[in-house]
C-alpha cells in the first residue's frame, strides 16, 4: 500500500465518533463571527450594529488578494461589530449577531436534490468559489479560489483531493466521504474543471474501508477520478506527503506543490464547492467533530460558523468538572483553547476535549540523543538541532538547518523519549527566521 | 638506548624549529596593524562585553570611538560616567554626562492583581507563550512571568518574585538594555534613576479600553485620565488608552500617584507619605 | 471550573520515554549476565553488584551534592553504565578497582560533562580504558570458565583467545598451528572462553540485541556496519596471507566485538544521529578494531575503536545530514 517515504510516525488513531451519523446542531441564540477566519489578510466588515441579516448574505468582504468573502451563518440582527477573545486569548474583530428565525437567503437552493449538470466555465467557477467564501476547510483556511489562480507558465496536470484524515480522533471529513459522496465527487469534477486538469486523485488512509468503497463504487459515474488507499500514517494529510504517496513527486523545498503538477484540496473543502457553485450556497455551516476523553458522546454535527464552542460541548456531553484541554483540531496540530466562548470557524475540523490527567505533557528531561526526532520527521530534518539552536537564540544555525521546511506536524516532540517541547521552540524559531529574512528582503 | 633518546631531542627540537620559523612567517604576513590607542580604550572600559552600549562588546565599542574620532554619542553604561569620563583623558576629548539609568518593570500583574484563568504547558520561554497565547491571566499586554529577562542578564540584576511571579530589579542593574530586547512585550523600559533613587512610572502597558483591561487585571492603567490632568508638568501623556510618564518632564511632585483609582502609578523609594486629611488637602489646593 | 490548560500542539505523546527506553536496555542485557553468571559464578555476580550499587550511588552523590539537582538515578541510565563497566572487566577484579572504575565512568565520563545526554564519550568505556591503563596487570587476568564459579581470590586465570593469538603471533607461530589453542567456534559462540564478564556469549548478546531492535531501542546500522566493515577488513587480510592473520569468524566472536557493536557503539548518547552518519561511525569501529587487533600492542580494540569514534560525532553529525524532503 501506497505512503510516503520518509519519517512519520503511527499515534493511536481513536477515531470514536467515526459511525456516528452527522447531527445537525440546533441554532444558537448568538454566534460570533470573528473577520479573520482565512490564512491571510482579514475581511472588511460590511454591516454595523443594528443591521438585519439573512443567513447567507454578505456580512464581510476580502479586500486582499489572499483573503475571502464571509456571508452571515445566521438570520437576526448584528447585536455590534468589536473585538472578541480568540482561541489564544487576544483580542481580533467580529461581527457579534443575534439569532432570530432561520430566514435563508432566496438565491441560495436549501433543496436536497442533487444537482450534477456543471453549467459554469472555469473563469465563473473561480469568481464564484471567492465570492462564496470557500477556503480550505482542512485546517490551513487557505482561500480555495487563489489556489485555482495558477502563477503565469504553471499549468496543473493533477487535482489531489485529500480524504486522509490522518490526525487521530478527527471523523469529519471520514463522515461526510460516506455521508455526501456524491456531492463531493461532484464538487471534486467542478474543482477539475476549475483547475482545467483531466486527473483526479482521492487519497484516503485504510482505517477508513468504508469511505474507501463508498467512493470507489461512485467512480464509474465520475470519468477522471481515481480513489487510493494508503496505509495509515501520520501526517500523510500534509499536502507534501500526499503528493508524494499518491505520486511519488517530491515538491522542493520552499516551493508549492503546484512546482510538480498538482493542486491539493480537502474533500471538505470539495463538498463546500459543491454547495457554492450548484446551489448558492456560501460557506455558512461546516461538519465538526466532538470527541475526546471527556465527552460522553462522542459525535460529528453540523455547525453553524460562529457558533461557541460551550453549544456543542454541552450538546456533546462534556464533564467541566474534569475538563482539562480543549483543543480546536486534532491531537497532533489542534490548537489549545483557553475559553469555551471562542466560536467555531471555518477552520474548526474538531473539538477535542481531554480529561485532566491527559491534558499535562509528561516531565521533560535531557535530551539523550537519541535520534528519534531526526527518524521520524517527514521533512527530513533535525528537529533537535534546530529547536536548541532557536532555545539558546542561534536563528541564523536554525535557518541553515532549513527551519522553515518545518510544517509543524508534530511527530517530532511525539516520539521523543524525554518529552522535550521540541515543536514549541521550533515554532518560535521559525517566528523569528521568518522575520529575519522578512527584515533581510526590506 | 642513548641513541633512541638522541633521535627524540633531535627530531623534537627540528619539528619544533621548524613550525617557529613558519609561524614567524605567517605572522608577517598576516599582521594587521592597528592604533595602538584602541587597547588603551578597551582597557579602560569595564570588559562587560554587555552590549549595552549599542556596539558588539568592549572591543567593537574601542574600535568606534576611535574611528568616529570623538566620544559624542557614546555611552557606557555598564562603566557610567567614571569609565567615559577615564576614557576622555586619555584620548584627551570631551565625555557628555549621561543620566544614569535603571531598568523599571512596567506591569503589576501579579498572582493576586491577575490571578490565571487557564496555565500554560510548554517550553519554559516568554517569547514562545508570546507566541502561543494572551497569558495565564487573560491580560495580551502583561508580563507572562517564565524569566527570559531574568536569563538575559549577564550582571544577576534582574530575578523572579516566587510571590507575585514578577520580575524584580534590583540595584545593581547598568541599564544595559538587554532584558528590554528579552522582553516579548515591551514591558520593561530603561528610565532615569532620579534624585535620590526616585522614580514614578506607570506600571502598566496594557493598551485596551478601561473595562477588558480591569476584567483581567485589578491594576491595569484604565486610561481614565485623571493623572493627565493633575499633573502640573504635562509630563504625563495618554495613548491607546495607556498613561505614559515622560521621566526627563517629571518632578517627582507625586501628585498623580493618589489620583489612579487603579493604582496603576507607583512611586519608588520615596519617603512615606504624611495622612493627609481632606481638610489640608482643601487648604493645600487654595 | 478547573483551570484549562493551554499547550502548543501536539498534545498526544507516544508511550516511550527515558526511563522504558533505559530500563528496555536492562532487559535486554540480562540474558549476557546470566551467562556470566553460568561460567563465572559468584565473581561475576560479585562484580556485577558492586558495579551497579557504586554508579548508583556516585551519581545519587554528585547529582545531589556537586551539581545540585534532583537525583535522576530512578532513570536506569546509570544502572546501564554499571552493568556495562562490569561487563567490560575480568570477574576476578578487586571490589575497589570496580569502584574506582565507577567512579571515573560516572564522575568524569558522564557527569563532568553535565549528566545525561551531554557525554560525548561512552562512560563505561571511560571507566573500563581508565582501568586498563592504570590496572593493566588486573585488568588482564581472566579467570578460567566454569573452574572458577565458587572461587573469590587467587582464581586460576588464562589469557583470553585474543590474547594466545597475540602472544604465540609474537612469538613467530603461523596461524594455523596457533587454531589448536583456541576454543572452538561453537564454545566461542556459547561463551565457553577466557575474556570480560559479559562478552564471552555472543549468542546472550545476539539475543539481547534482538530484543533492542524489536523495541526500537536501536537500529541495525551501527551493529551491522561495525561488524560487516570488520569482516570485510579481517578478511581481506585473512585472504591475502591465511598464515598471518586469522579469518573474520574468529575476529566476529573473541574478545568484544558483538558487546561493542550491540551495546557500546549504539549508545545513544555517543553516537551519530542520521543513519548514514551511523553507518560511518559503524565502519569506523570496524575498521579500527581489526587495526588494533592486529597491527596494534594490544590485543582487543573494540574500547579504544568506539572512543575514537565517539570523538568523530560531532564530525560525523556536521557531515552527514539526513536526506531533506523537496531538497537538492
Amino acid at each position: 500500500m501506497k505512503t510516503f517515504a520518509l519519517g512519520g510516525v503511527h499515534p493511536e488513531e481513536a477515531k470514536v465518533s467515526a459511525a456516528k451519523a452527522v447531527e445537525i446542531l440546533p441554532l444558537p441564540q448568538k454566534v460570533i463571527v470573528p473577520l479573520g477566519q482565512n490564512l491571510g489578510a482579514p475581511s472588511k466588515a460590511l454591516v454595523k450594529k443594528g443591521d438585519e441579516v439573512k443567513v447567507g448574505q454578505l456580512i464581510a468582504t476580502a479586500e486582499a488578494f489572499i483573503s475571502s468573502n464571509i456571508h452571515s451563518p445566521v438570520s437576526g440582527k448584528v447585536e455590534k461589530v468589536d473585538d472578541y477573545l480568540d482561541s489564544t486569548g487576544y483580542r481580533r474583530p467580529a461581527i457579534f449577531i443575534d439569532v432570530i428565525g432561520d430566514d435563508w437567503d432566496s438565491t441560495i437552493d436549501t433543496s436536497k436534490e442533487i444537482v450534477s449538470e456543471i453549467s459554469l466555465s472555469s473563469t465563473e467557477i473561480i469568481q464564484k468559489m471567492k465570492d462564496m467564501g470557500i477556503v480550505g476547510l482542512g485546517g490551513a483556511t487557505f482561500p480555495s479560489h487563489v489556489k485555482l489562480m495558477l502563477p503565469d507558465g504553471k499549468k496543473a496536470e493533477y487535482l489531489i483531493i485529500n480524504g486522509v484524515e490522518c490526525e487521530p480522533y478527527l471523523t469529519s471529513d471520514h463522515r461526510l466521504m460516506l455521508e455526501r459522496g456524491e456531492e463531493m465527487m461532484i464538487g471534486v469534477r467542478i474543482l477539475m474543471k476549475g483547475l482545467q486538469v483531466q486527473k483526479a486523485l482521492i487519497g484516503i488512509e485504510a482505517n477508513k474501508p468504508d469511505a474507501i468503497q463508498a467512493l470507489t463504487s461512485l467512480v464509474a459515474h465520475f470519468p477522471g477520478i481515481e480513489v487510493h488507499a494508503l496505509k495509515v500514517q501520520y501526517p500523510q494529510g500534509g499536502e507534501k506527503q500526499l503528493i508524494k504517496a499518491l505520486l511519488n513527486r517530491e515538491v522542493p523545498s520552499g516551493k508549492l506543490p503546484i512546482e510538480v503538477g498538482c493542486v491539493v484540496n480537502n474533500v471538505g473543502t470539495a463538498f463546500a464547492v459543491y454547495e457554492a457553485i450548484q446551489k448558492n450556497k456560501p460557506l455558512v455551516e461546516r461538519i465538526v467533530t466532538v470527541t475526546g476523553s471527556n465527552i460522553q458522546n462522542p459525535g460529528n454535527y453540523l455547525v453553524r460558523i460562529g457558533t461557541p464552542v460551550r453549544e456543542l460541548l454541552e450538546k456533546a456531553g462534556w464533564n467541566p468538572e474534569t475538563a482539562g484541554k480543549i483543543i480546536n483540531g486534532g491531537p497532533m496540530m489542534g490548537k489549545a483553547v483557553s475559553s469555551t466562548d471562542v466560536p467555531v470557524v471555518k477552520g474548526t475540523s474538531g473539538i477535542l476535549v481531554f480529561d485532566q490527567e491527559e491534558s499535562k505533557r509528561p516531565n521533560v528531561q535531557a535530551c539523550i540523543r537519541c535520534a528519534k526526532c531526526v527518524s521520524v520527521c517527514p521533512m527530513g530534518l533535525e528537529p533537535y538541532l534546530i529547536a536548541r539552536a532557536s532555545e539558546i537564540g542561534m536563528y541564523e544555525i536554525a535557518e541553515n538547518e532549513h527551519a522553515m521546511d518545518c510544517m509543524e506536524c508534530g511527530s517530532c516532540q511525539y516520539t521523543c523519549p524525554s518529552a522535550r517541547p521540541l515543536l514549541d521552540h521550533l515554532r518560535l524559531g521559525k517566528n523569528k527566521v521568518a522575520h529575519i529574512i522578512r527584515t533581510r528582503k526590506n | 638506548m642513548n641513541e633512541t633518546f638522541l633521535y627524540a631531542v633531535i627530531s623534537l627540537v627540528a619539528l619544533g624549529a621548524t613550525s617557529a620559523v613558519i609561524l614567524f612567517f605567517v605572522a608577517q604576513k598576516f599582521k594587521v596593524i592597528e592604533d595602538p590607542r584602541i587597547d588603551i580604550v578597551n582597557d579602560a572600559l569595564p570588559g562587560a562585553n554587555c552590549g549595552g552600549c549599542g556596539f558588539a562588546g568592549c572591543r567593537n565599542f574601542a574600535e568606534s570611538i576611535i574611528k568616529a574620532g570623538s566620544l559624542e554619542g557614546f555611552s557606557c553604561p555598564a562603566g557610567g560616567n567614571a569609565t567615559m569620563t577615564s576614557v576622555a583623558e586619555l584620548l584627551g576629548m570631551v565625555a557628555a554626562e549621561t543620566e544614569p539609568q535603571i531598568a523599571v518593570i512596567r506591569c503589576n500583574g501579579s498572582m493576586i492583581n491577575s490571578p490565571a484563568k487557564v496555565q500554560l504547558d510548554g517550553a519554559d520561554s516568554c517569547a514562545f507563550a508570546h507566541y502561543l497565547f494572551a497569558g495565564e491571566g487573560g491580560c495580551s499586554h502583561g508580563c507572562l512571568g517564565l524569566a527570559d529577562c531574568v536569563r538575559s542578564c549577564i550582571f544577576d540584576a534582574i530575578y523572579m518574585d516566587s510571590e507575585s511571579g514578577l520580575p524584580i530589579v534590583k540595584d545593581n542593574c547598568i541599564a544595559c538594555g538587554a532584558c528590554v530586547k528579552a522582553c516579548p512585550r515591551a514591558i520593561i523600559e530603561l528610565r532615569d534613576k532620579g534624585k535620590k533613587d526616585r522614580r514614578i512610572f506607570v506600571s502598566c502597558v496594557n493598551q485596551e479600553k478601561g473595562a477588558p483591561a480591569k476584567k483581567n487585571c485589578s491594576v491595569a492603567c484604565i486610561g481614565c485620565g485623571k493623572c493627565v490632568k493633575v499633573c502640573p508638568f504635562e509630563a504625563i501623556t495618554m495613548n491607546n488608552n495607556l498613561a505614559y510618564i515622560d521621566y526627563s518632564k517629571c518632578k517627582l511632585c507625586r501628585k498623580c500617584v493618589p489620583e489612579c483609582p487603579t493604582d496603576a502609578i507607583h512611586e519608588l523609594n520615596f519617603p512615606p507619605r504624611k495622612i493627609v486629611t481632606t481638610e489640608e488637602a482643601a487648604t493645600a489646593s487654595v | 471550573m478547573n483551570r484549562l490548560t493551554v499547550s502548543g500542539s501536539p498534545h498526544v505523546h507516544d508511550v516511550m520515554s527515558v526511563k522504558s527506553v533505559m530500563w528496555g536496555v536492562v532487559i535486554s542485557l540480562i540474558p549476557a549476565m546470566m551467562v556470566s553468571f553460568w561460567y563465572f559464578g559468584l565473581g561475576a555476580i560479585f562484580v556485577t553488584a558492586v558495579a551497579i550499587v557504586s554508579c548508583l550511588v556516585f551519581e545519587y552523590l554528585i547529582q545531589k551534592f556537586l551539581l545540585k539537582e534532583t537525583p535522576t538515578i530512578t532513570d536506569g541510565s546509570a544502572m546501564i553504565t554499571g552493568i556495562l563497566l562490569a561487563f567490560n572487566v575480568p570477574s576476578s577484579l578487586p571490589w575497589w578497582q570496580i569502584m574506582i572504575g565507577s567512579a571515573v565512568a560516572i564522575g568524569i565520563g558522564k557527569m563532568s560533562f553535565g549528566g545525561l545526554g551531554k557525554n560525548p564519550f561512552n562512560p563505561a568505556l571511560v571507566g573500563r580504558v581508565f582501568l586498563l591503563i592504570s590496572f593493566p596487570v588486573d585488568m588482564t587476568s581472566w579467570p578460567t570458565a566454569i573452574e572458577n564459579r565458587f572461587v573469590f581470590f587467587d582464581a586460576a586465570t588464562g589469557p583470553t583467545s585474543l590474547g594466545v593469538l597475540k602472544e604465540n603471533l609474537m612469538a613467530g607461530e603461523t596461524v594455523p598451528d596457533i587454531i589448536s589453542k583456541l576454543p572452538s567456534y561453537q564454545e566461542m559462540f556459547i561463551g565457553q572462553m577466557n575474556g570480560s564478564l559479559g562478552e564471552v556469549s555472543a549468542f546472550a548478546l545476539l539475543l539481547g540485541g534482538i530484543y533492542m531492535l524489536y523495541r526500537k531501542i536501536i537500529t541495525w546500522h551501527i551493529p551491522f556496519s561495525f561488524v560487516a566493515s570488520a569482516v570485510i577488513f579481517s578478511g581481506i587480510l585473512w585472504m591475502v596471507n591465511p598464515a598471518m592473520y586469522i579469518d573474520p569468524m574468529f575476529h566476529i566472536l573473541a574478545g568484544g566485538m558483538l558487546l561493542g557493536a550491540i551495546y557500546m557503539a549504539t549508545d545513544m548518547v555517543t553516537s551519530p544521529m542520521t543513519p548514514a552518519g551511523m553507518l560511518v561511525f559503524g565502519v569506523g569501529c570496524g575498521l579500527l578494531t581489526i587495526l588494533i587487533r592486529v597491527f596494534g600492542a594490544y590485543p582487543e580494540g573494540v574500547s579504544f575503536a568506539i572512543l575514537i569514534m565517539n570523538a568523530f560525532v560531532p564530525l560525523i553529525n556536521r557531515g552527514f545530514k539526513p536526506k531533506r524532503f523537496g531538497g537538492k
